[in-house]
């Protein structure tokens, strides 16, 4: 049990009778039956803590928020794994996310198909990478894909005029915000592209001094 | 306490105990279990299910082979069991098939490294040779199992969506558990788990730590909230103060604790001597309220001014010997100041060096770095809109400043012009304070003068500071410099118009002083002859003796000392009623004015001639540093200066911080203050030397009053030194000190000082020298690794559009151009080239795509080794998750 998340991938559907007839699984369901969580197996917690940046109680207070946000949707034991995706108009009304100019991209970098509606999968992985214990090289690579509007792998005059306008409400003029982008890429831009890849970005990033502190989101 | 190395740690904790959990069942199992028991188990983790991919399936089933090859041999240690198994021929027959299982396995280990390690391969077609390699094969394993522990322990860090992650955890970790029981790992875990833990809790105790002490720091969120609307430099102003209001604390603390509190409980009470009692000729009047105003009355015999201190040595049953303290006291202050002002500076430009690299990217810190991610309150998110707005603007202002080419004829002239005009104010108000001192100086010698005589000088000091701070500015519009460039002359200008009036004003004090010390001598006869006669006089009974004089009829000194302390107080306050008044005149009602009359008023108030206040940086900023000058030389004459300026302080940061959000525009040139604020801490330092001079001077060389305060009596204020170190130190302490303050050894002393500033001045710039450098190295080799890149990426697109199998040693690409057949005509890349040199704007995804690749693996060495599967994989996780061709390619 607990291995739904990577099969699914290549079985397509949720044919889990075998794996259900299985003694092993049964057992597995069987001795957290008796447990307190039936939420998960124990297995599938040890495997996401092993697969994010959080502890046992962390990722049980991630699923009921993730619960929370579609009681009526999201079912209270994940044993089986089902395909349960809460749409991103919930994800995006989250106390943590609201506010954030941002909240859309994330949304769209972490969910499976690019439209911003998530699974309890891609739930915890966005957590655990805004989480205080990611790394910078993981930030840096998940920063990168959310500046980068139009998911080419660059990140383009075009998306860095989308973050501008974003980080200051289109309050800069068209000018200033042509100048910002110049300049950004100016600076960043090592190979002279016009547009910055994901080595130029982390080469960027990882000298920022507050990037740890500010990519990150506290739940 | 860097998270990532916190957060592997933390990793390998987890999977060594995990590892540690799970190998007892395991090794149980290979024990006791026989035939499809274990593949029970197996099944229990990945069963072979319809859609599993071929290679998959072969994958696990060799897994069982070998498995249960091992539970038939009765020793758990591998290598010990294969050469049991090369004895016996049942196993030896076995052995046959298992080489090349053994090779699938491996194989497969090597496809997921992209057939990258040789060795490998060769290894496993070596077990067939049989036991001799047996303990290769085993260090093979091993070197395998580390690695898939490593691959478990840094799996959370993997950039890849949680499915992946998930069947790669339980890959790695069904191959570890299968062969780590087997190696016999895991000796010292316990300890090692727990030192983790300890070093864990130890983070995060430190990590709660600081941020107990960043709560700790009153006033945080009204300075962000300010630096968010107005800008750092308003927000520069606001921190300036509350470092002030801290040093004030200490030296309150100070003052209070080591002089006022013990001569308060432990002195002589108020009226038993004649310096704690009010003069007869003060008594009716001492409590009315226009003369505590001044500072006279019952508040100038008050523990408040130095007059109050009795110069017996030792007071109370400590002994506390007061004199020795309030000496000492008057130094620390100064001495403790000097201290805090220089570390600061110290601080200041040490953390300035540090960020020299992030010049670089002013602006793409700017875009990519300023959101803070952990806002989640929509105030806080405005706030934080306004504060992003206001930061690219002051980077664009500063942009363009460096920029602009202008005439420079025409702007040479009008500095000049505008230096001479201010120049001129400078004279004028010069003369003027002058001219007011001296007319002061003949109104103090005639008897009922009116109020606004007698306090013509303050008045007229607080004018000029009001008036000329905003002329100046004015003027200074004419020289078109850059605000922040603008803002040092400014502060420069103010501080000489500050600096002349203060120093007239000291100069006029002076000749007070001395005019008093002049007098004091004739009183101090007759305050001699008074008592004398009091005591000798006839008509008494002679065998009663007299009871004592009433101390307030004793004829007193004027005690200057008392004088001096009375003006800086009421210099002090008078100063800090201007600058409220000042708030609440220029910014508030004007603000409410242009507010509410807007309505009804001709022309478009808001916009137009009076508009909101701009928060006058300079002239706060300078005012701060002279009170606190004022401060300085006070204290010493009035240690309840101290109090009265803390409580200024602390009004004036609530006064200010609701003035400046409610009635202050921000400036309509909005600029980043300057990283360090070294230029207010030079001008501190620099009015901190000024306001020693005289306080040294008067300690030094005036005499102190023979009749009041704590050094009455002595020759000069500091015999309180010579007295202490005589009576109460041992002699040859006092020799020692006789010996160290003789000048023969007190000028080789300075000398030796200025040597170590020399060399410790060149050496400081011979390593800058050094430092700008080796910048200046990076740079180039930056530069010359970019081009290099370049030109290489260039190349390399070109091959592997020609002739894709030829390269062998970029196996990555070639990787690549198999996952992406579609892609590869040597037109394409050509033009894909053209675009990437011609800086082109971006183009539609699946065009792109590619040159992310190609570039990504031309700039990163070609690895011949496990890593560049890792790697690519990391490159391009999406696509290896959605379809695994990158990884597995169907050889």
């Amino acid at each position: 049990m607990g291995r739904c998340g990577g099969d699914r991938q290549a079985e397509h559907l949720p044919t889990r009778w075998p794996q259900l007839l299985d003694p092993g699984t049964l057992e597995a369901v069987v001795l957290t039956m008796g447990s307190k969580q039936t939420v998960f197996t124990r297995e599938q917690l040890e495997e996401y803590q092993d697969c994010t940046f959080f502890t046992r109680k962390e990722i049980m207070r991630l699923f009921y928020r993730y619960q929370d946000l579609a009681p009526q949707l999201v079912p209270l034991d994940y044993t089986g794994c089902p395909a349960v995706k809460v749409p991103y108009e919930l994800i995006g009304s989250m106390p943590e996310l609201k506010d954030n100019p941002f909240r859309q991209r994330i949304a769209q970098v972490f969910s499976d198909d690019g439209d911003g509606h998530m699974t309890l999968d891609n739930f915890l992985d966005m957590f655990s990478v805004m989480s205080e214990m990611a790394p910078r090289d993981l930030k840096a690579y998940y920063a990168f894909k959310i500046y980068d509007f139009n998911n080419d792998d660059y990140i383009c005059a075009w998306d860095l005029e989308q973050t501008v306008t974003r980080l200051t409400r289109g309050e800069l003029s068209a000018e200033e915000v042509s100048l910002v982008c110049e300049k950004v890429l100016d600076e960043a831009d090592s190979d002279h592209d016009g547009r910055l890849s994901l080595e130029d970005f982390r080469n960027m990033i990882l000298r920022a001094p507050d990037f740890l502190s500010t990519f990150h989101i506290r739940i | 306490m860097s998270p990532p190395p916190k957060g592997l740690e933390e990793e390998g904790d987890r999977s060594e105990k995990r590892a540690s959990s799970k190998q007892a069942p395991k090794a149980e199992g290979l024990a006791g279990r026989h035939g499809a028991q274990p593949g029970q188990k197996e099944g229990g983790r990945g069963s072979p299910r319809p859609g599993l991919p071929r290679r998959k399936q072969t994958e696990y089933r060799s897994r069982h082979e070998e498995l249960r090859r091992q539970e038939r041999s009765p020793a758990a240690r591998p290598g010990e069991a294969r050469r049991k198994r090369g004895m016996d021929g049942r196993a030896s027959t076995k052995k046959q098939r298992a080489p090349s299982k053994d090779k699938a396995v491996l194989g497969k280990e090597d496809s997921r490294k992209q057939l990258k390690n040789p060795r490998s391969s060769s290894l496993a077609s070596s077990t067939s040779g049989g036991e001799s390699l047996s303990e290769e094969e085993l260090a093979q394993i091993l070197e395998q199992v580390e690695e898939k522990k490593k691959l478990i322990a840094t799996m959370r860090n993997k950039p890849w969506p949680m499915a992946k992650k998930l069947t790669e955890l339980r890959e790695a970790q069904a191959f570890v558990e299968k062969y780590e029981g087997a190696l016999g790992k895991g000796k010292g875990k316990r300890l090692y788990a727990y030192r983790m833990l300890v070093a864990k809790k130890w983070v995060k105790f430190k990590r709660d730590f600081d941020n107990f002490k960043t709560q700790c720091i009153p006033w945080e969120m009204k300075i962000k909230d300010i630096e968010s609307h107005f800008g750092s430099s308003v927000a520069s102003y606001f921190i300036f103060l509350r470092w002030m209001y801290g040093v004030n604390l200490v030296l309150f603390g100070l003052i209070f604790g080591l002089v006022i509190i013990p001569e308060v409980l432990m002195g002589v009470p108020y009226g038993s001597i004649p310096r704690k009692t009010v003069p007869r000729a003060e008594e009716e009047k001492a409590m009315d309220f226009s003369v505590l105003w001044d500072f006279e009355g019952y508040i100038k015999y008050s523990a408040l001014f130095y007059g109050y201190y009795n110069n017996q040595r030792t007071i109370g049953w400590l002994r506390y010997r007061l004199p020795m303290a309030y000496f000492m006291v008057g130094v620390s202050v100064f001495g403790y100041s000097l201290m805090i002002v220089i570390r600061s500076m110290a601080s200041n430009t040490q953390g300035s060096t540090g960020e020299g690299e992030s010049e670089n990217f002013t602006f793409s810190f700017k875009m990519f770095t300023s959101w803070d991610y952990l806002i989640g309150n929509s105030e806080t998110a405005d706030n934080k809109y306004a504060s992003i707005t206001t930061s690219f603007k002051e980077s664009i202002v500063d942009e363009q400043e460096s920029n602009k080419e202008e005439n420079v004829h025409l702007t040479r002239f009008l500095r000049v012009l505008a230096n001479f005009l201010i120049i001129c104010c400078l004279c004028g108000s010069g003369y003027l304070i002058y001219f007011v001192v001296k007319r002061s100086q003949e109104f103090s010698k005639m008897q009922n003068v009116s109020w606004y005589e007698r306090n013509e000088v303050e008045i007229v000091m607080s004018l000029l500071g009001m008036f000329c701070p905003p002329l100046f500015e004015t003027i200074a519009a004419l020289e078109n410099y850059h605000p922040r460039i603008g803002l040092k002359w400014q502060l420069g200008r103010i501080f000489a118009l500050f600096l002349g009036n203060l120093y007239t004003f000291l100069l006029a004090l002076m000749d007070d002083v001395h005019l008093k010390l002049s007098n004091e001598a004739t009183i101090k006869n007759i305050t001699h002859w008074t008592l004398f006669n009091y005591y000798n006089s006839s008509g008494w009974n002679e065998s009663v003796p007299r009871p004592p004089l009433h101390p307030a009829d004793v004829p007193r000194g004027p005690c200057w000392e008392t004088a001096v302390g009375i003006e800086f107080m009421r210099l002090t306050v008078s100063d800090m009623l201007v600058t409220y008044i000042t708030i609440l005149l220029g910014d508030f009602v004007r603000a409410c004015f242009v507010r509410f009359m807007n309505y009804c008023w001709c022309w478009d108030l808001e916009a137009g001639f009076p508009s909101y206040a701009e928060f006058d940086i300079s002239g706060n900023v300078l005012g701060l540093i002279f009170n606190q000058g004022m401060i300085w030389m006070g204290s010493f004459y009035a240690p309840g200066l101290v109090g009265i300026n803390v409580l200024r302080l602390l009004t004036s940061m609530y006064l200010q911080c609701w003035a400046v959000m409610s009635s202050n525009v921000p400036h309509e040139r909005v600029f980043k203050a300057s990283r360090s604020n070294n230029f207010y801490m030079g001008l501190l330092l620099l009015v901190l030397f000024l306001s020693l001079l005289p306080v040294a001077y008067t300690i030094m060389s005036l005499p102190p009053s023979f009749d009041c305060g704590p050094f009455s009596g002595k020759n000069r204020m500091y015999d309180v030194l010579h007295e202490t170190i005589e009576n109460d130190f041992p002699t040859f302490l006092g020799k020692i000190f006789a010996f160290l303050a003789n000048p023969g050894l007190i000028i080789p002393a300075i000398l030796l000082m200025f040597l170590a500033i020399y060399y410790l001045n060149s050496v400081s710039k011979s390593l800058s020298r050094a430092n700008a450098q080796l910048r200046k190295k990076i740079q180039v080799l930056r530069e010359v690794e970019k081009s290099h890149k370049s030109v290489k990426n260039r190349a390399t697109d070109r091959d592997s559009g020609d002739t894709p199998q030829s390269s062998s040693k970029t196996g990555t690409q070639l990787q690549i151009t198999k996952a992406e057949p579609t892609s590869h005509s040597a037109s394409q890349s050509q033009a894909l080239d053209k675009k990437a040199r011609g800086a082109g704007p971006s183009s539609p995804a699946s065009g792109t795509l590619l040159p992310a690749s190609q570039h990504l693996s031309g700039s990163q060495p070609p690895r011949v080794g496990p890593d560049s599967g890792k790697a690519l994989s990391h490159t391009h996780p999406w696509r290896s998750a959605s379809g695994k061709h990158v990884q597995r390619p169907p050889h």
